[in-house]
């Protein structure tokens, strides 16, 4: 069924009353779909049916911007070259714990090339004291090498380093600790003398401020349901883990950094950011400018996985120094502050007890948490054990330990890998527990309706059905395994997510918004709406983003963008489209009412008049344009649907000579709302596999005691998945419709695959070996001693 | 930390290195530097032959000083002759990057282990991070610029767009180049001789699957 306008909307705008009733497909098709009714405003476009009755959308049409990214052309931050432009370049901490005296800056001026020098007076990223009196000083007090302290701007990048290296810091250094469990010691060195907290951000970073502190640990947090001590004497049959997650980095391959230009009365940023209102906001509260004198451009950015929002040290920095020189200034991280000072995922600590009955009715979860998000907050991972079962009764306490080490910033499903690392592992202990099959078992306390289905599709494929359920029971040395496990994520809307549409005269057609492509392929996205609503190809649309000059878009984190951002775009396309027939129909001699657009033309449904290209309906336009600018209306029925799902099944071998794993393939479903453009959305869904394979196992942030410096801040000894360890991957995309908004698009960036793949890899492992791996990252040496340690334990038994 | 200049003085008195240097005027550390990457140690030899015969040698030793300020150097990019004044502690990547303006080449690691910055020497893909300008003079340099003919995407540009092989596009460039290489030295590879021939190159947002598709897919047009 091809959607198409049935009476003259705008007459019935004004007729109607505020709200219209119209029903619309909710449920996966071929499973569970039926028609849902919802109230919603009367402005709100016609309902569009599921993605096989659409023309572009839901179509995996190629994306918008490949040509200019394969070529070459497409312009990233660091890519940015002004007419007199000056590279800058931080001076960094060289110890983890300090008061700085005196920053003494004369050689570095007087160094050729140079022409600015800046000092920091205000960190950003670090908690901040509840009483900052307790370390008032000029400079910010060190809490980790590497923290930024000045920075040094000069004709040409080389001059900017040398200059920099000419700084002096005079420091008072103190005692330190870079290690979680000596700084959860009464008698550790404290990393703040004092409570301090981070504030949340956009993309889900810092933690709760409402909490104790005690010594470094900050929490806890608790969350209880029911009666905990009740649920577990109810329990037939109880498992209890410990299991320890490592610190990641993004490494994301574009380093953080903008090129700054302050000129009287406009500081133009470009920015390496996933909000480019972010970094307006922040620079606008830091300098005390207005926000119509910051434009923030976001062209192209390679890559940022939560940890991009905001100006940061970088950007106000590079501000203040273009400020101070009156020429542009490029400020880009090198690999190593990349790793350092702008955020990771923080470690866990994890003592986890589930108690059930013997039919898998859960009746207890209960939760210890510690993490350390560095100098930060934020390491809280209760949201899987919180979210992913109905339980009895839950009890969690989430624990910020800080240490001497960078602030943490949001990562991919802030504290969700982590959490499910912990939670499906021990879901898989207790159907071994219970001699019940891992499907079942969810089946069981796993209510959401979406993930019922995707369990059903595993149950149903190949890889699942190839399992022996018997653990370990494989001969030889490498042993084979099949691991499931689940993952949950929320429903985020950005509410201020604004799009404008303008319609030319010469038939041209383009869709403006601030917000930024961070690689998911929202142009494309934007291109598929306004040709599904004009009827002509997405390669006539013109799409322009990530400029503030534009109208708001929504920052990209928390999966936010398509669901935030599309319905506001269809909104903005269908009443231009109004606008548009209403203001042709005259002169075609009809009634808007009797205009269609279809398939590149113009069509009367009565016969009034001939189809017409497009483009020479446009012709007849009144004006040069006409435009429509709409703003994200709230979902329609906001208090259904809040969660979404995501099931992966890993098959891995394991050397038990060698100690390696080897992730040979992955099944994994998920679900994904209307998936828009299915080839991008299984993009996603492969990266969050790789990008997880690769946290659980080969990625770790290795700070050294002695000296608290990090050892591996590179790309050779911070080892990230390659191509040779890449599975084959199956990615099964399940539509499920919610009926919230005009596209009912979801997102699923943070479930995809990043947060269930450790536990399946783990669950997969203990189906080859018969041993659980409760440590990440399983590297050989911690599954030989696990290995190890389980026979010891048989030999004992 | 300051790169290490060209000045001879550096050198360390007796070893083949020296001897090598003492001919060309390259010091050891500047040469080891350009010779960080697989298998481009002989290229690169003559490359610096090339470097040699365009400059004068000092009368008292023989050896040609450059440096550390900025010298003429020429370099053929993409088939155009192009004039720069660079120091000689220059790489590849900076000259492309900085002087010529093609930024289509990505630095990401800085230190070779990730091959975004991947160009062509001759047709062998090389790190540009870790190749010094001087040692490419001489050389056809082919960047991802290059690559695409008059407009028209190289095949296997194309069936990178078809197949959806990048998602912040970043590393993309040095994919491109890494792939396209491949195809040229082995028409008809297997998903494991892609996997090798890009098992240097690191892609954050995991965009391999879709990259060997559409490697195998271009080879299939093409072969």
């Amino acid at each position: 069924m091809k959607t198409i306008p049935t009476e003259d909307a705008l007459a019935q705008q004004a007729a109607a009353p505020a709200k219209k009733t119209v029903q619309m497909p909710v449920g996966v098709p071929g499973y569970t779909l039926q028609n849902e009714a919802r109230a919603v405003p009367a402005s709100e476009p016609p309902v569009w049916p599921i993605n096989k009755d659409l023309k572009y959308v839901g179509q995996s049409i190629p994306r918008y911007d490949g040509e200019e990214k394969v070529t070459g052309r497409a312009r990233y931050t660091s890519d940015i070259q002004l007419p007199g432009m000056l590279y800058a370049k931080f001076v960094n901490a060289s110890v983890p714990h300090a008061k700085v005296l005196s920053v003494d800056t004369s050689a570095a001026e007087k160094y050729p090339g140079v022409r600015g020098v800046h000092v920091i007076q205000h960190e950003i990223g670090n908690a901040v004291l509840r009483n900052p009196a307790l370390d008032a000083a000029k400079y910010p007090v060190v809490r980790y090498a590497g923290q930024p302290i000045a920075a040094v701007a000069a004709a040409t990048p080389a001059a900017a380093q040398e200059a920099a290296s000419l700084v002096k810091v005079q420091y008072d250094t103190m005692p330190f600790v870079v290690d979680i469990d000596k700084a959860r010691d009464p008698g550790a060195p404290r990393v703040f003398p004092g409570a301090a907290d981070e504030a949340g951000s956009a993309g889900g970073g810092g933690g709760p401020s409402d909490v104790q502190q005690t010594g470094n640990i900050h929490g806890p947090s608790v969350h209880t349901r029911g009666q905990i001590d009740q649920g577990f004497k109810d329990a037939d049959v109880i498992v209890e883990g410990h299991f320890v997650t490592q610190v990641q980095t993004h490494s994301a391959l574009e380093t953080h950094g903008v090129v700054a230009d302050w000129k009287p009365g406009m500081l133009t940023v470009w920015a390496s950011t996933q909000g480019t209102a972010s970094v307006r906001e922040e620079l606008t509260g830091f300098f005390k400018i207005p926000a119509s004198q910051v434009r923030v451009i976001t062209e192209y950015m390679g890559g940022g996985f939560g940890a991009k929002f905001g100006a940061g040290n970088p950007g106000v920095v590079a501000a203040a120094l273009s400020k101070k020189t009156g020429a542009p200034v490029r400020l880009m991280l090198d690999r190593e502050e990349e790793h350092l000072s702008v955020g990771n995922r923080p470690s866990s600590d994890q003592t986890l007890r589930i108690g059930a009955k013997k039919d898998g009715t859960l009746t207890a979860i209960h939760l210890i948490a510690y993490g350390t998000a560095g100098c930060g907050t934020g390491a809280g991972c209760a949201g899987p054990a919180q979210n992913l079962y109905q339980s009895a009764s839950l009890h969690t306490e989430e624990n910020d330990v800080f240490i001497n080490g960078g602030p943490a910033s949001a990562m991919r499903a802030p504290g969700h890998p982590q959490g499910a690392f912990a939670l499906e592992q021990a879901m898989d202990e207790l159907a071994v527990k219970l001699a019940m099959d891992p499907l079942d078992l969810r089946d069981k306390t796993d209510n959401h309706s979406v993930r019922h289905v995707e369990r059903q599709v595993v149950r149903e494929s190949d890889l699942w059905k190839s399992r022996n359920p018997v653990a370990g029971s494989d001969q030889g040395p490498v042993k084979r395994g099949v691991g499931f496990a689940q993952s949950v994520w929320y429903r985020f809307v950005s509410m201020g997510s604004s799009a404008e549409v303008r319609v030319h005269r010469d038939g041209s057609l383009e869709v403006i918004s601030a917000v930024q492509d961070i690689g998911s392929g929202i142009r494309t996205v934007m291109a598929q709406i306004l040709a599904e609503q004009f009827g002509v190809p997405p390669a006539q649309i013109a799409v322009k983003v990530g400029d503030t000059n534009y109208p708001q878009g929504p920052d990209s984190g928390g999966s936010v963008t398509t669901l935030s951002l599309t319905p506001a775009v269809r909104d903005a396309a269908w009443q231009a489209s109004q606008k548009f027939l209403a203001d042709i129909a005259p002169s075609l001699g009809t009634t808007p009412g009797d205009l269609v657009l279809i398939d590149g033309e113009v069509r009367s449904r009565s016969g009034k008049c001939e189809p017409l290209s497009f483009r020479r309906a446009a012709a007849k336009m009144s004006g040069a344009q006409i435009t429509a600018q709409s703003k994200r209306v709230p979902d329609y029925d906001p208090k259904k649907y809040l969660t979404y799902g995501g099931v992966d099944v890993a098959e891995v071998e394991v050397d038990t000579e060698v100690g390696r794993i080897h992730v040979r393939r992955v099944l994994s479903v998920h679900d994904c709302g209307r998936p828009m453009n299915p080839t991008q959305t299984i993009s996603q869904i492969n990266g969050g596999i790789i990008q997880g394979m690769s946290y659980t196992l080969l990625e770790h942030r290795l700070l050294d005691p002695v000296y608290g410096l990090m050892v591996n801040p590179d790309l050779d000894l911070y080892k990230i998945a390659g191509a040779r360890e890449v599975p084959a991957i199956d990615v099964r995309l399940v539509e499920a419709y919610i009926g919230q908004s005009s596209t009912d698009a979801s997102g699923i960036g943070e479930a995809a695959g990043v947060v269930s793949i450790g536990a399946a890899i783990g669950n997969a492992v203990y189906n080859a070996t018969g041993v659980r791996i409760r440590q990440t990252p399983m590297t050989p040496p911690v599954v030989l001693a696990a290995l190890r340690a389980a026979a010891a334990g048989k030999e004992q038994a | 930390m300051p790169r290490p200049t060209l000045l001879p003085s550096e050198e360390p008195p007796e070893n083949s290195a020296v001897q090598d240097s003492t001919r060309t005027g390259i010091s050891r550390r500047g040469f080891l530097k350009g010779a960080g990457l697989t298998a481009a140690g002989t290229a690169l030899l003559e490359g610096v032959h090339s470097f040699a015969a365009e400059t004068t040698p000092s009368p008292q030793n023989g050896v040609t000083e450059l440096g550390p300020g900025p010298a003429s150097v020429h370099l053929r990019v993409n088939g155009t002759e192009h004039a720069l004044e660079i120091e000689p502690r220059t790489t590849l990547a900076e000259a492309l990057r900085n002087h010529l303006g093609m930024t289509g080449t990505k630095v990401v690691c800085d230190r070779g282990v990730c091959s975004g910055c991947t160009v062509w020497l001759d047709k062998m893909p090389v790190n540009s991070c870790m190749t010094l300008a001087i040692d490419a003079i001489g050389r056809d340099i082919t960047t991802i610029e290059g690559l695409s003919a008059a407009g028209e995407m190289h095949p296997l540009q194309a069936a990178f767009v078809k197949h959806d092989a990048m998602q912040c596009g970043f590393c993309t460039p040095g994919m491109v180049m890494s792939c396209a290489a491949l195809l040229e030295r082995n028409p008809h590879p297997s998903e494991q001789d892609v996997r090798q021939a890009v098992s240097g190159n690191l892609c954050r947002c995991g965009t391999y699957p879709k990259i060997f598709a559409a490697t195998l897919d271009a080879a299939n047009r093409t072969a």
